[in-house]
């Protein structure tokens, strides 16, 4: 039995842990942009953590339940109710047949991951439930929910009123702190640009959506004096189109860095100053547009610490959930 | 050729085999890319070869990234010996050049562009010394392309064409990107020409159109219903010019299912290309048309 889909939201589309294998054809991994609420989310209502859920940004859907489910919704700070009653962030609630799902004003994130018991039940393609626009694939049609979808689920029910201890919610900071390995085409850059980077403080541009988030505020990037290398166009932020790395950072023309996200372009003609490490991409997904960023340079063990502490704290959910 | 390899984060090793685009570059990295995929090495899960690059993508629980880094470097000298031949094929895309839809486009994001005053065409031909945008235009599509790597949006051929670097054509991409391309463009940027195959976003310069799908989701197109994605690497591809009458019969044909591409397979081998560009490429040709 279906979710009835009263209202969509801004761009709410169905997402799992994404599509890998297809990135060298252009098609990306895709998938929530914040892995740890969506995996969270499903942990909470008895789901495989890489069940498809549904993720709404800057605002929420307004769902009718055609069948009894548990839900839990994680991430962005969004005060929700089930048919006018307010119900808790973080912690498994029951819906009842004939009831609504509906969101209040976004606070605090910008994105939502809402879990079904059974999961979102749409077809997959290329083994991914993901949305992913451009190439058509996954979701609903290949595209975001629209007014008057209805949406299959997986059905059974779980457990309500389990709940994430509140130290465990992962949510960036204001100011972010989005930690960077340098690498790729950093040698591209005067040292004076490089420090620069991280120096300034940036904030999140309008452009910032699921294939790349756009910044800006900082200084003017400054490039080494080369002659450009054949095919690779004349401007020194060009280099001979390449591979993407998911979190790579570009800037074109060395004013506006671009972080890819999980829709990232799988490569391009811009050079890539390094990448964001794994742990901090799920806070990507969190930044509104003006949140003001800082970029902080680490090292290889430092993000291997980090990526440990974010498994650490998935580990921590599951056993505070078993 | 010096080969630098670099960490994407701690999750991608990025390999640049040369800093400029060769066919030397491409076969290097190809074959690299396949060593590393033959070596099964433990936690990788993704291989994305490129134009003169290729990307690893791995998880470094499964495998340090020291020790992922030291893996793929033992297997350069692979590369290196590997035969720079292969067996693919040549296949003919129908080009509708200048046509409405994309000048359409052209005009429409003018101010994103190096002459405002003119058109993508008329600005490529001056700036690669072409009297003419008609000449220009044989420029591109009397001799072949090799399809150097696939991607930017789904399944989106680069190409670099079978010539000389002297007789090679370069333009700079758009000043700013533009927000919309119209799907089964054909594009230009740097020395590579391209095919978007899906609408959207896009800095390369636009020449024309193809009634050809290469991107097929739904998989109803006839020679798409093995795969969604047409290209890979290595395929070589023949523009033919049409006009308009030529572009609806092919779009027709596509809907109802009729339409096959014209493709043979052949091979290609780069030293014999090095050695004699013109005579290769008459042999492509003539293969592509007896098919």
């Amino acid at each position: 039995m279906p979710l009835k889909i009263i209202k969509p939201g801004l761009s709410t589309s169905v997402q799992d842990l994404g599509r890998p294998g297809y990135f060298h054809l252009g098609i990306p991994i895709g998938g929530a942009m914040d892995r740890y609420a969506l995996r969270a989310a499903n942990m909470l209502v008895g789901n495989d953590e890489g069940a498809a859920g549904l993720e709404a940004v800057f605002m929420g859907p307004e769902i009718e339940f055609t069948e009894d489910a548990t839900v839990a919704v994680c991430g962005a700070d969004m005060p929700m109710m089930v048919d006018g009653e307010a119900v808790e962030p973080w912690t498994s609630f029951d819906v009842k047949s004939g009831q609504t799902l509906s969101f209040g004003f976004l606070k605090t994130g910008a994105r939502i991951y809402i879990a079904v018991s059974g999961g979102i039940a749409t077809p997959p393609d290329l083994g991914s439930r993901s949305t992913y626009p451009i190439g058509s694939l996954g979701g609903v049609e290949g595209r975001p929910i629209a007014e008057g979808d209805v949406i299959p689920i997986g059905g059974g029910a779980g457990k309500a009123g389990r709940s994430v201890p509140a130290e465990l919610r992962r949510g960036p900071g204001n100011p972010a702190q989005l930690r960077v390995l340098p690498g790729l085409y950093w040698n591209r850059l005067t040292e004076a640009a490089g420090k620069g980077f991280f120096e300034d403080t940036w904030t999140v541009a309008p452009e910032a959506d699921r294939m790349g988030y756009r910044f800006r505020g900082g200084r003017h990037l400054e490039f080494v004096d080369r002659e450009q290398p054949f095919g690779a166009g004349a401007d020194p932020s060009n280099i001979v189109d390449g591979c993407y790395s998911y979190g790579s950072i570009q800037v074109p023309g060395g004013t506006e860095p671009i972080v890819l996200h999980r829709d990232a372009v799988s490569g391009g003609g811009y050079f890539t100053l390094g990448a964001i490490i794994s742990a901090d991409m799920d806070l990507i997904g969190q930044l509104q547009p003006n949140t003001p960023v800082n970029f902080v340079k680490v090292d290889m063990e430092q993000s291997l610490a980090a990526r440990a502490e974010r498994k650490a704290g998935l580990q921590k959910i599951r056993d505070a959930l078993a | 050729m010096k080969t630098r390899y670099t960490f994407g984060g701690d999750e991608h090793i990025y390999v640049e085999m040369d800093e400029e685009m060769s066919l030397d570059a491409f076969f290097k990295s190809l074959s690299m890319s396949n060593a590393v995929r033959e070596a099964d090495i433990p936690g990788v899960t993704e291989i994305c070869p490129a134009n003169a690059s290729f990307q690893v993508k791995f998880d470094p629980d499964v495998t340090h990234p020291d020790e992922m880094l030291r893996r793929v470097q033992e297997l350069e000298h692979k590369a290196e010996s590997a035969e720079k031949r292969m067996t693919t094929r040549i296949i003919e895309i129908p080009v509708y050049y200048q046509d409405p839809w994309t000048h359409d486009c052209v005009m429409r994001f003018r101010e994103r562009h190096q002459d405002p005053e003119g058109t993508d065409l008329s600005y490529a031909a001056r700036i690669n010394g072409y009297d003419s945008v008609e000449a220009f235009i044989e420029a591109h599509h009397s001799q072949p392309w090799f399809v150097s790597m696939v991607g930017f949006v789904a399944g989106l051929p680069f190409l670099y064409q079978l010539v000389d670097r002297d007789k090679q054509l370069e333009v700079p991409k758009y000043l700013s990107p533009r927000t919309d391309t119209p799907k089964h463009t054909v594009g230009y940027g740097g020395c590579f020409s391209c095919i978007y195959s899906v609408r959207g976003a896009g800095g390369y310069q636009m020449f024309g159109i193809t009634p050809m799908p290469i991107y097929d989701p739904e998989q109803k197109t006839s020679y798409l219903k093995d795969f969604m994605v047409f290209f890979r690497p290595g395929d070589i591809v023949k523009w033919k010019p049409i006009d308009r009458a030529e572009y609806d019969r092919i779009e027709a044909a596509v809907a109802d299912g009729s339409y096959a591409p014209r493709i043979a397979e052949v091979d290609f081998d780069l030293e014999a290309f090095n050695a004699d560009m013109e005579g290769t490429n008459a042999k492509l040709m003539e293969a592509l048309n007896a098919a």
